[in-house]
């Protein structure tokens, strides 16, 4: 039973108020993309051993979308931020560097 | 025998003497016993019977560790099977009765099992019962069938209630053992907010009973100051009866709360489940001690060590006249010392160590009895009740030295810490050589949201058995925990000895004594399988469980893990860390159904969404069916009708005259803002930025998969404002899917979205004369010319306001009236009363879909699958050419979606007027790989149309579009194909002549 906070109302959300939206960062595709780009968007996905960046929503509190950083392994969660962004906040990226060194994921490390 | 002492026993309460019955026969306890207790009291040894072999089997444990003693308890609709007598607290009428045997406790038949135990070894059911096969269907099964299980299961609905509790501290202890009480004293004086828990019914633990000594006085009254310092704490909540059950991640702690099972009387709930948030956890649950493996060892009488003192000093009962007591280590001494101050024999004392000498084993010594040394026991004599021992060279092969007769054996192969709750998520375990046993490895703790540690183990659950190392244990970890410093209480604890590993006994026995010696006596699984299964090639511990049952029964393995993974790594030659342990997985002892269930039972299980019409729709007596959350009536049968006949009558008076439909249910979505339009336009496949206010449109939308998700009519309000109606079940979806859109991708458009469903009733009122009644309402203008098909206007109907949409899904004149919630219902009467001239009558959903099936229109869900895109289904139509994208666009797009191959809508009548079956496939020649007729087509939608009194179907079929008249066969359920013709989906009314009036 996994905890979050919404970065958007600020609650400490239990993982039974959370829809999970699977793999955050996923660029749209649509009617000019090449079919492999539209596969990639559709059905290719990480699967990590470590680090992860997800989409969860609020469902049962504020229904805002929220992306969260988070380990697969321990999960330990590195952060939380708001959807409306293309890339991972550069303080959380930092913490995730502090708490795994070595760290990657798609094109981020 | 077991009997009751005639002084002592520290938690009953003589004077106040407790009835109670086993197996329907009379006995006695006091308050304060456990129903094992009293049954030892009572002189009652023998309680159950194995499962494999229906061995007899006694009172081992005097804790939640207890594999035996499982009873019935209970009559009628509380009856309970498998329930410990050693957790289970007597009370006045208390009604037990004893499982797995037949005909009676004392003589079973299936006990012939275990002079067949030699062909019942380890994994028999997979080497037995294979050959003949057509034995397994009438031998093997009904035998393996009449054999398993423990206990029966209940057979009437459980009256009693239960009920979930919600906590959120920053300390949760688990255990109100010494340990237990000293970390919650220190984090509750450091201002934490501290959730004690207790499984038992007593604080303190083996401390109170073994007389330990703290800060100068006795164990007993350091904890009761204890426990008074901690009520008087705010910020300290104390539960006993509560069993810390299962951890979970991110600080999620379930604890089990048994409210009422030790009551006669009993009022409100029975358990109660608290599920817990807390930012640590600690604990202190303390230590089991294991049973030594030596023939016999499962005769009634053979008992634990510590379980014989805790029945002579708790419950003052003698679990016999004289005891031999066998040992590995100095802790059983303290049995031999307490049997000894209550008057009983120590027949003699077995210690297999060569040469014992700790302060105990002095003790005993100067007492005069016997200690003999680098013995062992090579059998138990007996069968229903010990009835002697023989001893033998622990260094030996069994060979017998002497026998001593006893009515009890006192067994002790040292202790295991109780360390289930942090291997729950993942805390692992070192194994320590010298005391022989696991306990937590403090550098790989269970983590917690911040990657820390979030639980901690302390005292005999950390590995530390004497009181003062307890007690500092729990203080040191504690003030890491708290930040705080706090003073040790100083506790005084005689010299042990070193404990000796000893996994069997003697160490080199005999075949014939080890297919006696017992590991898990639930599942009677013997040294000898696990040996079996090692011989067998079994070398995952994990594997070797399966195989064996081996800690599979409802005692998880409590006694029998640790001496079964040691006996397997002897005989895979490999040291006990490397074959490792099972995982462990809550809960910790099993916990009521009702309790995980709670308050979520009948109509609370799963609430239903009522529509404001609902109570007329059940005082008609409606049929119902569920949609979604919702219910709605399927139909309102009359007096002596049939469902069939009555969905029948509804169709034929709404196509005739006069038909009302409670569409509250239908979603209705509101879309607004400034880029509303654009939006509209990617969410549906048609153009919706084009409609004009005042105008509707149904529309289709889509998944990026581009399979068709939804439909609905679509009515523009104004400039900036959208109504999108969606199907019943689809309301929350589709407005999730519209959110995620918003927020997630487009997330720079000013739009706002309102799932507005429950907000408005809406009521179709269908059939030719549905204008002649609203008319008569009156306040609208609702004529021909001036409110076509397709608009929506608003305005007041006989004093309501509504919003009515001129709207057809049944191919009649029909209008669709919303009105607020609120005054639904009096809309819905309104128009009963004005409606009565015209003969107007409820419909239900089936007379519904055959009226949309009548006209060719598609249904989410029957047409549809996930799979099918609208291509499929003919609407090309509703597919917007001009725009540069949609939801969903990019996908139709693909190959397989342009494939022409793909089966196509159409209608299909069968030749002799029959009703195709649901889920019908339309046969085609030949087979496929797999040797299954191949398949040209499916039916989606098949029904009996009253109007045109014939069967009448819609399904999808290849090339079917290009095939019209021709005629295909639909497989049915009895082997037989009916023939059908394909047509036009449209079977009434083509022209829509109906609708345009």
């Amino acid at each position: 039973m996994l905890i979050f906070t919404c970065p958007c109302c600020g609650e400490r959300a239990d993982e039974t108020e959370l829809s999970p939206g699977g793999e955050a960062h996923i660029e749209r595709q649509s009617v000019e993309s090449s079919d492999e780009a539209f596969e990639g968007y559709l059905f290719i996905r990480e699967n990590p051993r470590g680090v992860h960046f997800e989409r969860w929503r609020h469902a049962y509190g504020c229904g805002k979308w929220f992306n969260a950083a988070r380990c697969t392994v321990t999960l330990e969660v590195f952060g939380t931020y708001p959807a409306q962004t293309m890339r991972p906040p550069q303080d959380l990226l930092d913490h995730i560097s502090q708490r795994r060194p070595g760290w990657t994921w798609r094109d981020l490390a | 025998m077991s009997t009751r002492l005639a002084t002592g026993g520290r938690l009953i309460d003589r004077k106040r003497p407790v009835e109670f019955t086993f197996n329907g026969r009379r006995m006695r306890g006091f308050a304060g016993d456990t129903l094992a207790s009293a049954l030892l009291g009572a002189g009652q040894s023998l309680v159950g019977r194995s499962f494999k072999y229906h061995r007899p089997r006694g009172i081992v444990a005097s804790g939640a560790e207890e594999p035996n003693a499982l009873v019935n308890l209970g009559k009628g609709p509380r009856f309970e099977p498998n329930q410990r007598a050693t957790t289970q607290e007597l009370y006045a009428g208390l009604s037990a009765t004893s499982q797995n045997h037949w005909p009676s406790l004392d003589f079973d038949v299936g006990a012939i099992n275990a002079a067949l135990s030699r062909f019942l070894p380890a994994g028999f059911y997979y080497k037995m019962f294979m050959h003949p096969r057509s034995f397994w269907k009438h031998v093997y099964e009904p035998f393996i069938r009449q054999s398993a299980g423990l206990g029966k299961a209940p057979k009437d609905a459980d009256p009693d209630t239960y009920e979930h509790f919600y906590a959120h501290v920053d300390l949760l202890v688990v255990g109100g053992g010494i340990a237990g009480l000293q970390a919650a004293l220190q984090a509750g004086r450091a201002g934490k907010r501290v959730l004690l828990v207790e499984q038992t019914a007593h604080w303190g633990g083996r401390a109170v009973t073994d007389g330990a000594r703290i800060d100068g006085t006795s164990a007993d009254e350091w904890v009761k100051s204890a426990v008074q310092a901690l009520e008087h704490m705010e910020n300290v909540t104390l539960r006993t009866r509560c069993m810390g059950a299962g951890v979970y991640d991110h600080g999620y702690v379930t604890a089990y709360e048994r409210l009422t099972d030790h009551l006669s009387e009993t009022e409100g709930p029975r358990h109660r489940l608290w599920r817990i948030r807390t930012e640590h956890t600690v604990v202190a649950t303390g230590a089991l001690e294991r049973p030594l493996s030596f023939a016999g060892n499962d005769i009634p009488g053979v008992m634990l060590a510590s379980a014989v003192r805790d029945y002579i000093t708790d419950w003052a009962v003698s679990p016999g006249d004289r005891t031999v007591v066998v040992t590995n280590n100095d802790d059983a001494y303290r049995t031999a010392l307490a049997i000894h101050e209550a008057g009983l024999q120590v027949a003699a004392i077995v210690d297999a160590r060569p040469a014992p000498e700790g302060a105990l084993v002095t003790r005993a010594r100067e007492l005069g009895l016997p200690v003999l040394t680098g013995k062992g026991i090579a059998k138990v004599k007996g069968g229903k009740q010990v009835e002697g021992v023989a001893i033998c060279a622990q260094a030996g092969e069994g060979s017998v030295l002497q026998e001593i007769p006893c009515d009890c054996v006192a067994m002790s192969g040292g202790w295991s810490p109780v360390v289930h709750l942090w291997s729950h998520t993942g805390g692992k375990l070192i194994w320590d050589a010298e005391r022989a046993f696991f306990r937590p490895d403090p550098d790989r703790p269970p983590l917690g949201a911040d990657g820390g540690a979030a639980v901690t183990c302390i005292g005999a659950a950390n590995g530390h058995l004497r009181t003062g190392e307890i007690l500092s244990d729990a203080q040191a970890a504690l003030e890491r925990l708290s930040g705080e410093a706090g003073a040790v209480p100083a506790a005084e604890d005689p010299d042990e000895g070193a404990m000796l590993p000893v996994w069997m006994m003697p160490q080199g026995a005999k075949l014939e004594l080890r297919r006696k010696m017992w590991l898990d006596y639930q599942n009677d699984v013997k040294v000898t399988d696990v040996q079996l299964a090692a011989q067998e090639g079994y070398e995952s511990v994990e594997h070797t469980k399966r195989y064996t049952t081996l800690g599979m029964a409802t005692d998880q393995g409590k006694l029998s893990n640790i001496n079964g993974l040691a006996t397997l790594a002897q005989a895979l030659g490999e040291d006990i860390p490397q074959v490792g342990t099972t995982t462990f997985r809550p809960p910790y002892t099993p916990i009521s159904m009702g309790s995980i269930a709670g308050e979520a039972r009948g109509e609370l299980f799963q609430p239903i969404r009522k529509t404001p019409i609902h109570d007329w729709h059940e005082a008609q007596g409606a049929y119902w069916e569920p949609v979604g959350h919702w219910r709605r009536p399927y139909c309102f049968p009359r007096q002596g009708e049939s469902h069939e006949e009555a969905v029948a009558r509804e169709v034929k008076n709404t196509r005739q005259g006069l038909g009302l439909l409670d569409a509250s249910t239908l979603g209705k979505i509101i879309v607004k803002g400034p880029d509303a339009g654009r939006f509209m336009d990617m969410l549906y496949t048609n153009m919706m930025s084009t409609l004009k206010p005042g105008r509707c449109r149904y529309g289709l939308m889509c998944s990026e998969n581009g399979f068709l998700s939804d439909d609905g009519v679509v009515a523009r309000i104004d400039e900036e404002t959208w109504l999108c109606h969606t199907t019943t079940g689809g309301a929350d979806r589709i407005h999730a899917h519209m959110e995620e859109f918003l927020q997630t991708e487009w997330w720079d458009w000013k739009v706002y979205t309102a799932n507005v469903t429950e907000q408005w009733a809406q009521i179709g009122v269908v059939g030719p004369k549905s204008r002649a009644v609203l008319e008569k309402l009156g306040g609208m203008d609702l004529s021909a010319d001036t409110f076509k098909f397709m608009d929506w206007q608003d305005g007041t109907l006989g004093g309501f306001p509504v919003r009515v949409f001129r709207i057809s899904f049944s191919g009649e004149l029909s209008f669709e009236v919303a009105t607020p919630a609120g005054q639904g219902r009096a809309l819905w009467d309104a128009l009963l009363e004005a409606g009565a001239e015209f003969g107007v009558m409820p419909y239900g959903t089936e007379a519904l879909h055959i009226m949309r099936a009548e006209k060719g229109f598609i249904m989410i869900g029957d047409e549809t699958d996930g799979t099918v895109i609208p291509q499929d289904l003919g609407l090309d139509w509703a597919i917007s050419k001009k725009k540069d994208d949609y939801i969903g666009k990019r996908a139709q797009d693909r190959s397989h979606m342009t494939d022409p191959g793909r089966w196509k809508l159409v209608g299909l009548e069968t030749t002799d007027g029959s009703v195709i079956p649901d889920g019908s496939y339309a046969v085609a020649e030949g087979t496929n790989a797999n040797g299954q007729r191949n398949t040209q087509g499916r039916v989606t939608s098949t029904y009996h149309s009253p109007t045109l009194d014939r069967g009448i179907a819609m399904g999808l079929v290849l090339h079917g579009p290009d095939r019209m008249g021709e005629v295909i066969e639909f497989n049915k359920v009895d082997g037989t194909t009916v023939a059908a013709k394909i047509v036009s989906p449209v079977f009434f009314d083509p022209d829509g002549e109906k609708q345009n009036v």
